[in-house]
């Protein structure tokens, strides 16, 4: 009996709480509401939204509903996210690497490099970066050529398009080659299961990879073309490129600061798993006869990623919650265009706040939903 | 053989290769640092991009014929072991050497040499440099924000007060130091509210009264932090033990409260906290932006501490749990005085890394209009008096950030060191 009351009363207290502050809520939303002659719903998403977006991935007008408005905020973040985890991993790799070097020089750069970008807020280094360093680049009449045919100018950058015949051929070829690869290292692992053989495989794929899209070019009909952006006169002072593809500032300015301020994270996290891994493990591998290479692949490598994954995964998503502070210098993400821009012209202030809590609350969860699903997977299992 | 031998560096021709290679490296380093700072390219009569490789081959083939081992020799010795083991090492080592000799002068001179400090207007930066005068005549401006000039001092002793009081922890007598908990959790968050209520506020004792719109600068990122920081740490334990409880209502309620703050970004909860919040107040009830504002963080923090918590109660191994609890201590009593403390010294680093994201998180606040630092970089950025100086105002105030995070985390290094005991 004793037990129970102990047990029950607790949680019934804080059930009760929990429902009399969601009550005590909604009420006065709801008297608010009414109050102000505003109605709850969604209808809103259907209508015409009437605002321009300057950046998008996909056709937009004004003339075009809420919803897909969200949709290209939503496809902006996750370009810009998507951009930044590529560019903050392979620097984040380079510098966590060279914080463990023996070179006092690279050693103390590397550490140096952490301990400068993590300790600035994310907020100034995109104000400095967007305010500061972007826009003392040169107009577009007077920017230089980079690699000859990209323009880095206060406008952006612009780079050429591809143009493009009979792309599906390519990409059918693409997968063929993926498809091959897999088969080919599957093969390859039974072979060397069965028989001890070794084959090449880094060497075969990277053949493969390279050699079914060239024959599509030769026989599938498939041609690639650049679009090279020209430098167009608009009126007497003005002058802008035309062609190929031009990278707003805010973009740039995003990436840049995003990349390296996560950088730092993903370098601590790769240094931590490096060093997780025992000095035994290297020399027992080397004294099983492995290649320093197959030590690499075969020992540290799986040992060290299995610490290294689960924390650089929290930091991607992080850099997909951070990258909402785009809304600061109008890169038009989610946050901007639907909570507000949007929320701006329709006044639907706990529609449109939820509806773009929820869209982060997803993507964190799902991947989440995934992390630990993969963690369950390589754990070590003991005992 | 005879050649071979001559060619490849070691203890017998020690001298003239150590002679000749710190030479060529020498030479190198020369090349570059006149190239640098009195911009005379001496390697000029070489033809096209040899020019600019010249230093870096001349360099590596002078670290190569100085890398000796077990030389005998103490400085070369350290040279070879620490930068110069192999020729990619040598490699990286000039790369870094010459664009520090290259990064220099064009960053000293922009930063102090040729910079401006004096005047108090903007006619009177007319050099190359950075305009730190800008940054002077704006400086009050960037701490108090619009707070009135005349009363900045009521600040500077709300802060000092505040202060004084956090160390009081360090001063009590023995047999008072069981409050020491209490007194951090209820009473000192309380008295440092009302310090900064009635002198930074003002109102009554014959202080005027100062809204919260006029507040501003860096003093308000502190005041945002330091109340985020005291009260995100309780309720994160709070719901780190409510998630570890084995009542599934409760520890169902802790999941879904830290599952959904830590799902959402900080901006969208600031956002929430602007303008959909106000909605779901009582109808004559005003609450200050500030306040809201201050709330929305500390809700938004304390998932993460409470995460962070959770790592510490989950690496306790189970036989303290069962110590405690075959000493007949009850859930509380158990935790109190056996669970928390060991967990707590080991949440350390985690709980110091939340501080100093929350502290890097501040300058957020700008997004929903309160003018801090950031806020007050970009409404001085914009002043038809003063354009074009973002450069200055971002640096200055990324050079205050910087030394604030990186001495908090060198702290919780020492916190660490200092509690660490034997497991």
């Amino acid at each position: 009996m004793n037990n129970i009351i102990k047990r029950f009363i607790p949680q019934i207290l804080a059930i009760l709480f929990v429902v009399l502050i969601f009550g005590f809520l909604t009420l006065n939303a709801q008297t608010n509401m009414d109050n102000r002659g505003i109605d709850f719903g969604f209808d809103f998403l259907s209508q015409e939204s009437s605002f321009d977006v300057q950046f998008s991935l996909i056709e937009y007008s004004g003339s075009d509903s809420y919803a897909r408005a969200f949709l290209v905020g939503l496809l902006n973040t996750l370009l810009v996210s998507f951009i930044s985890i590529i560019i903050c991993t392979i620097l984040g790799v380079i510098i966590g690497v060279a914080r463990l070097s023996s070179n006092y020089l690279i050693k103390n750069s590397a550490a140096w490099y952490v301990e400068f970008f993590r300790n600035i807020p994310l907020l100034l280094q995109i104000f400095f970066w967007y305010y500061a360093a972007l826009r003392a680049l040169p107009m577009p009449e007077k920017a230089n050529a980079w690699f000859g045919v990209t323009y880095m100018t206060v406008k952006g950058y612009y780079i050429p398009a591809m143009v493009w015949e009979n792309l599906n051929v390519f990409l059918y070829c693409a997968l063929a080659a993926i498809i091959s690869i897999i088969v080919l290292r599957n093969y390859a692992n039974k072979l060397r299961d069965t028989q001890g053989k070794q084959i090449p495989v880094l060497l075969y794929s990277l053949a493969l990879l390279i050699l079914l899209p060239l024959l599509s070019f030769l026989f599938g009909g498939v041609s690639l073309g650049f679009e090279i952006p020209e430098l167009k006169k608009l009126s007497k002072i003005s002058y802008i490129y035309e062609g190929g593809i031009s990278l707003p500032p805010e973009l740039i300015a995003l990436v840049l600061a995003l990349s390296l301020y996560t950088s730092t994270f993903v370098a601590e996290c790769v240094r931590a798993g490096i060093e997780g891994v025992s000095k035994g493990q290297k020399e027992a591998a080397a004294s099983v006869g492995l290649k320093p290479n197959q030590v690499l692949k075969l020992v540290i490598m799986p040992q060290a990623l299995r610490i290294i994954i689960p924390p650089t995964t929290n930091q991607y998503l992080n850099l997909t919650k951070n990258s909402s502070l785009a809304a600061a210098i109008a890169y038009p993400d989610l946050v901007l265009v639907f909570a507000g821009t949007a929320l701006m012209q329709t006044g639907k202030a706990i529609e449109i706040v939820s509806i773009t809590m929820l869209t982060y609350l997803t993507i964190s969860l799902t991947i989440a939903a995934i992390m630990n699903w993969y963690n369950k997977k390589i754990e070590i299992k003991e005992k | 053989m005879q050649t071979i031998n001559f060619l490849k560096p070691s203890r017998d021709n020690i001298k003239n290769y150590s002679i000749i290679g710190s030479f060529l490296v020498l030479v190198s380093l020369i090349d570059v640092i006149s190239n640098a700072f009195l911009k005379i390219n001496l390697t000029s009569f070489l033809p096209g991009s040899l020019t600019t490789l010249f230093p870096l081959i001349i360099g590596l083939i002078g670290l190569n014929m100085m890398r000796i081992d077990y030389s005998g020799n103490k400085t070369l010795d350290l040279l070879n072991k620490n930068i110069n083991t192999n020729n990619f090492n040598a490699l990286l080592t000039l790369l870094i050497l010459f664009s520090i000799i290259k990064a220099l002068p064009q960053s000293l001179s922009w930063m102090i040499l040729d910079a401006t400090i004096s005047g108090d207007s903007k006619d009177a930066c007319t050099g190359t440099g950075a305009c730190w005068t800008y940054i002077k005549v704006w400086f009050r401006r960037f701490m108090y924000g619009m707070y009135p000039n005349e009363f900045h001092w009521r600040i500077n002793t709300a802060f000092i007060l505040v202060i004084a009081l956090g160390f009081v922890g360090y001063f009590m007598k023995e047999n008072l130091k069981k409050y020491l908990a209490l007194y951090y959790v209820i009473i000192y968050p309380v008295i440092a509210y009302l310090v900064i209520y009635y002198l930074i506020s003002g109102g009554s004792f014959g202080l005027q009264w100062v809204e919260t719109g006029a507040w501003g600068g860096l003093s308000l990122t502190f005041i945002v932090s330091f109340f985020c920081l005291i009260f995100c740490f309780p309720l994160g334990m709070i719901f780190a033990l409510g998630r570890r409880s084995n009542l599934p209502a409760i520890k169902y309620i802790s999941i879904c409260y830290i599952e959904f703050w830590r799902g959402v970004p900080l901006i969208t909860v600031l956002f929430m906290s602007s303008v959909m919040f106000p909605m779901f107040l009582p109808e004559d009830f005003f609450m200050d932006k500030l306040v809201r504002v201050i709330i929305a963080i500390t809700l938004f923090e304390a998932a993460y501490c409470a995460e962070v918590i959770r790592g510490g109660l989950q690496s306790l191994p189970r036989g303290q749990y069962d110590a405690a609890k075959s000493l007949g201590m009850g859930y509380w009593k158990m935790h109190i005085f056996v669970i928390l403390p060991q967990a707590l010294k080991l949440v350390i680093p985690g709980i110091a890394n939340t501080f100093l994201a929350l502290v890097k998180d501040t300058p957020l606040i700008f997004v929903v209009g309160l003018a801090e630092l950031a806020g007050m970089l970009a409404l001085a950025k914009t002043n038809p008096k003063w354009l074009g100086f973002a450069m200055e105002g971002y640096i200055f105030a990324s050079i205050i950030f910087w030394i604030i995070c990186y001495a908090m985390s060198k702290y919780s290094y020492n916190l660490e060191a200092k509690y660490k005991t034997e497991r």
